[in-house]
């Protein structure tokens, strides 16, 4: 009972920096338990993004690269690449995979990368004070939709999972939250057999975490749990999209 | 004695890195470099283990250099001027980075989609950063295939010893043409370990980071003196060709294939009576300052002459140190210099 | 010795392949030399033309103002060169598609039917090698015998059949001189 709440062994001693109420931090833990209980971590490479885990270089006790806004992908690519043998992660944003890297992470997903992306999607841009991510929801307000995201000049939400499922290549893509206990456990579980997947050579996998910006949504920790089940989930479906190599 | 190959330009700096030892390249196509993406993709599929990926734009390209330099592979990216544009944030990371890859420019004419014709337009950001943020690259600058040969290899075995990026700066009259090439010896176990430092599996060691940034200014500062200071130690690796340096008329200062037109001009004025002498710096980054500070005062007139609008002709004129008369011609576009032009306008200068 | 020679035509007359086999054969021989294309959209169903310089010393100017030879393989070609041609320099012209004569009286000039030479070996295709049989002929920049094995190098993909029919080729130019 007590272990559920011991500290992974792939996290380091340095303690989060992330808002109160964020996810970044359970999706951190979540990840070094799937490292920890693969035992991977001394072979796994981890590639963090720009933005608010950019410091996860800080936080995950293994070999890590910070990557240019929206090219974890690319970089990750170059890394397995050269290092076939090891495990390489991406953890990557909303704003960096679905706005700036775009390219990177369809081309990775299409060349079916050896490597697991973990995508937060916090329907906003958190690091740089909230601003319109492309997965903000129609009629969301932000700092650069500050009257609400218009779909008739703003394009509608993406919707990723659905988006790189339609890629004839193979893959392992699903979509999680973490509002709920039950939920936790269906997350912990994508995200190990994602790393699973990489591990047995069948190619590219991404797991979507439905994350909270409680700082930039202008809610408190539980207000932002309500709003992602309230507004993310029903446009957001949760479960496996595609599981194919 | 080594097979001479005649060979194109482009495809000689392809089998050149993979003589050094190159088993990692990626990269987008453009005119006029496109041979070479070709030429890696027709040699890498076929080596055991090596990785050719055609990136979706030159941004993925580069940053998948940053990945494949920081788990210690032996990498190379190639573009022409609007590409290698495209690469400057990434190139700067890898610099920040302190991780070695060479990087290929095979110029055209520019701004903008510019022209797919040889020019010398991006030397400025070649030689003094590109990106953002203070940092340089190890640009050397070949004139003929050989030399395209010769200083890729040099090039990667630079930006080992260096930690940092290193470019040829060519053009696409050196990337199109074709000249006989050998390829001497090069013994891959002399490439320096990355083990000490690149990523991999942490058995027995702490975890690593590579980390292109510090949000600490004081931090962010001592990286960029660690800098510095390499730029300092690598002035030493500043090389320049010096031709007919005996009594000239006057002396002429070109890099890449206007070197060589140069070389043409020199050989027609003998017949006019005219003595040209010629400083080719074969390094433009380091500069090779000290050269040309040392040869200016042999001729009262001295003519820098750049397919461009005047780039290097102001590197030129810091190591001269105001002690010479400069003079500039160029052409741009991706029109070539005449040797006939060059001559024309030293006969104009000597009037 | 030094030649320059620019060969010029339309795309597709296979103006670069001329131009390689003169190298290749100029580098057997142990000497300096240089191929430069034009490149790009020219290119395309344009005009194609190729400088070629033979040293016995280094090259440097892979550039070249005022050739010592120029091989016109079509009229535009032979308009845009004629006049930039050394004098004592050589014009090879293709006088199957070229109607017009040589302006210039301080050149020698040789012409030749090389599409008419072609199409009697049954292949028009080889209309290059007739005309630069005849420049190896006249010039004497390179040996015939090393043409011969740059051209087995070049074509090394090709049939017995194609390479001997090539070889003709270069044997009927060289009749013109
Ligand atoms: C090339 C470039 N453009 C812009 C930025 C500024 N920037 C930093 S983080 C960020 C957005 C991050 O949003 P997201 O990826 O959703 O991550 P979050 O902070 O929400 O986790 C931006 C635009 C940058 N660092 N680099
Ligand atoms: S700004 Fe938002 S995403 Fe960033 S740490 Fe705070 S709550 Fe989390
Ligand atoms: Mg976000």
């Amino acid at each position: 009972m007590k272990k559920v709440f011991e500290k992974p062994k792939s996290l380091t001693d340095v303690p989060f920096t992330y808002c109160p109420g964020c996810h970044h931090g359970i999706i951190h833990r979540l990840v070094a338990e799937a490292l920890d209980d693969l035992g991977i971590a001394k072979d796994t490479i981890g590639v963090a993004p720009v933005g608010c885990a950019v410091l996860a270089y800080l936080f995950f006790d293994c070999d890590i690269i910070v990557a240019a806004h929206g090219r974890a992908p690319a970089t990750a690519t170059g890394l397995k690449r050269v290092k076939p043998d090891n495990i390489v992660f991406t953890y990557q944003g909303d704003g960096d995979l679905a706005s700036i890297g775009t390219a990177e992470i369809v081309h990775a997903a299409n060349r079916s990368e050896k490597i697991t992306v973990i995508f937060v999607n916090n329907a906003v841009y958190g690091m740089t004070g909230g601003q319109m991510a492309p997965t903000t929801l129609e009629g969301q307000i932000t700092q650069t939709s500050p009257y609400g995201r218009d779909p008739k000049t703003m394009g509608m939400p993406i919707r990723v999972c659905e988006l790189l499922s339609t890629l004839n290549s193979p893959g392992y893509i699903a979509r999680v939250a973490l509002t709920k206990p039950a939920y936790i456990v269906k997350a912990k579980k994508a995200i190990k057999k994602a790393f699973q997947f990489q591990i047995d050579g069948k190619g590219f996998s991404l797991v979507e975490v439905l994350s909270t910006c409680p700082t930039n949504w202008g809610l408190s920790p539980k207000e932002s749990n309500e709003w992602l089940e309230q507004k993310m989930i029903p446009y957001y479906p949760l479960g496996e999209f595609k599981e194919v190599f | 004695m080594v097979d001479r190959l005649l060979m194109r330009g482009n495809e000689a700096i392809g089998e050149a890195a993979i003589h050094a030892g190159c088993r990692y390249y990626f990269g987008y196509p453009i005119t006029p470099q496109s041979e070479l993406i070709a030429y890696m993709a027709k040699r890498l599929l076929k080596i055991e283990g090596a990785t050719f990926v055609q990136s979706e734009s030159e941004l993925a390209a580069i940053n998948m250099v940053y990945g494949a330099a920081a788990a210690g592979g032996r990498v190379m990216t190639s573009s022409s001027s609007p590409g290698i544009s495209l690469k400057q944030e990434g190139i700067s990371y890898i610099t920040c980075a302190e991780l070695p890859c060479v990087i290929v420019n095979i110029m055209r004419g520019g701004p903008g989609l510019g022209s797919i014709q040889p020019a010398q337009g991006d030397y400025f950001q070649a030689t003094k950063g590109g990106g953002h943020g203070d940092y340089h690259l190890i640009v050397l600058a070949p004139s003929t295939v050989q030399e395209l040969a010769d200083l890729t290899i040099k090039a990667f075995d630079l930006s080992d010893k260096y930690r940092n990026p290193a470019m040829i700066l060519g053009d696409g009259l050196l990337g199109q043409m074709m000249e006989p090439v050998e390829f001497k010896e090069y013994d891959i176990n002399s490439i320096p370990s990355k083990e000490s430092w690149a990523l991999g599996s942490s058995h027995g060691r702490e975890a690593r980071t590579i980390v292109p940034f510090n949000l600490d200014a004081g931090e962010m500062e001592k990286i960029n003196n660690r800098l510095k200071q390499k730029y300092i130690d690598m002035q030493k690796e500043a090389e320049c060709e010096v031709v007919n340096m005996d009594n000239p008329d006057i002396i002429v200062v070109a890099y890449g294939i206007v070197a060589r037109i140069v070389k043409t001009a020199i050989q027609k004025a003998k017949k006019d009576g005219i003595n040209i002498g010629l400083l080719r710096p074969i390094t433009l980054y380091p500069f090779p300052s000290a050269v040309i500070r040392e040869n200016v005062h042999k001729a009262k007139k001295i003519l820098v002459t750049e397919m461009s609008m005047g780039q290097m002709v102001e590197d030129v004129e810091l190591a001269a140190c105001g002690k010479a008369e400069i003079s500039f011609y160029g052409r741009t576009g991706g029109v070539v210099i005449s040797p006939v032009e060059i001559l024309e306008e030293v006969k104009k200068l000597l009037k | 010795m030094l030649d320059e020679i620019i060969i010029a035509g339309f795309g597709g007359q296979g103006i670069l392949l001329i131009g390689r086999l003169i190298a290749q054969a100029g580098m057997l021989e142990g000497k300096q030399v240089s191929w430069m294309p034009s490149y790009g959209p020219e290119m395309r169903g344009g005009t194609a033309n190729c400088t070629v310089i033979v040293s016995s010393e280094e090259v440097a100017s892979p550039v070249v103002s005022n050739p010592s030879s120029l091989i016109a393989m079509n009229q535009p070609s032979l308009d845009k060169f004629e006049s930039l041609v050394e004098k004592d320099g050589i014009i090879i012209v293709n006088k199957s598609l070229i109607s017009r004569n040589v302006k210039r009286d301080d050149v020698e000039v040789v012409e030749v039917p090389a599409n008419d030479i072609a199409n009697e070996l049954g292949n028009l295709r080889v209309a290059n090698m007739v005309i630069l049989g005849s420049y190896i002929a006249k010039s004497k920049s390179v040996k015939m015998e090393n043409v011969f094995r740059a051209l087995e190098e070049a074509l090394y993909r090709q049939s017995e059949k194609m390479i001997k029919l090539n070889k003709e080729a270069l044997e009927r130019g060289a009749m013109f001189c």
